[in-house]
């Protein structure tokens, strides 16, 4: 297994109207048969081996992140999820970004831009815990390893979830 | 209830999954069980709801679509007003109540990029209260790869 962190800068890549097309018919799921991507392929007009290598290279330019199981964190008993925002130097910024993104239970890690004096922030990562104090176990875990103690953090708790769906790009879903 | 096999499939799935003629069953003998099991168990989880979804997940932007995180400070008293009109936004795709100052966070995916400024005009005039934009300027994230 190779294991490496790497930073992304969005950039366009060369999707064209069949990308597309295949794209909206598995960002719901796969389907759950032994030749998945032949029943999408004949769904498509397809070849079985074109809709293949599509996908493949759709991964390797990164407009797909990666394949295979989406969970929900609550059903797994991740009741607690917590936005953790750093008031980092922009100096280092990726450096922090990317020994961040090491650890297996911060899920996201973006920068984003502050906005004055009542939002410093500009690094956010999401954690995701059994509880509270396990998800602050955590934090703790990422400021020693990560060498952060001096930065300024908050740790925004969830209260309510009110609406959880995958993004979807064709216009008028509900 | 999930048992030993059903986690193995998520800790191990969570992480790839093939992209070949036989993908189920290139996955299933990895994980020492058959392909029939292994269809058997994704369709389980999902119908139980461990799974929300099964299948890519999609990097909006290199869609040529446009996606943002928003917040709002509301008074609690009008929370469930602009909870309610927040969600009835199609471009919203998450909206979690957050213990902060800034008490409501956000989703926010358009079909282009250029959408978003104007989503986020119409959320401010239909609830009253200003939005605060935070786009992604950079992304951390672990690449995991099998090595071939």
């Amino acid at each position: 297994m190779e294991l490496n962190v790497r930073q992304r800068r969005v950039d366009s890549t060369g999707i064209d109207a069949h990308d597309r097309r295949l794209l909206e018919q598995i960002q719901e799921g796969l389907p759950l048969v032994p030749r998945p991507f032949a029943d999408i392929a004949g769904r498509l007009g397809m070849a079985e081996a074109e809709v293949i290598a599509r996908i493949e290279r759709l991964c390797g330019e990164g407009v797909i992140k990666r394949m295979g199981v989406v969970v929900r964190h609550r059903s797994l008993g991740y009741d607690a999820n917590a936005m953790v925002v750093w008031d980092v130097p922009d100096t280092r910024v990726d450096a922090l970004g990317q020994c961040f993104a090491r650890f297996p239970f911060v899920t996201l890690c973006y920068q984003r831009p502050r906005r004055g004096a009542r939002w410093p922030y500009n690094l956010f990562c999401m954690i995701h815990g059994k509880d509270r104090d396990a998800v602050l176990d955590k934090v703790v875990e990422l400021t020693e390893a990560c060498g952060v103690g001096e930065v300024r953090h908050q740790v925004l708790f969830s209260r309510r979830c009110f609406k959880q769906r995958g993004a979807n790009y064709r216009r008028g879903c509900p | 209830m999930m048992d030993e096999v059903d986690r193995i499939i998520i800790n191990e799935l969570q992480e790839g999954f093939p992209v070949c003629e036989r993908p189920y069953a290139a996955a299933a003998e990895k994980l020492g069980l058959t392909e029939a099991v292994l269809i058997e168990r994704l369709g389980r989880l999902l119908e139980d709801g461990v799974l929300s979804r099964f299948g890519p997940l999609i990097h909006a932007e290199q869609l040529g679509g446009g996606l943002t995180l928003a917040a709002m400070q509301v008074p609690a008293a009008d929370l469930e007003r602009v909870i309610e009109q927040v969600n009835a936004f199609p471009e919203v795709a998450h909206n979690y109540e957050r213990d902060h100052v800034l008490n409501l966070w956000f989703v926010l995916a358009t079909e282009r990029p250029e959408q978003v400024g104007a989503v986020i005009a119409a959320i401010e005039s239909c609830t009253g209260y200003p939005v605060y934009n935070f786009p992604k300027e950079e992304e951390y994230f672990l690449n995991l790869r099998l090595a071939v």
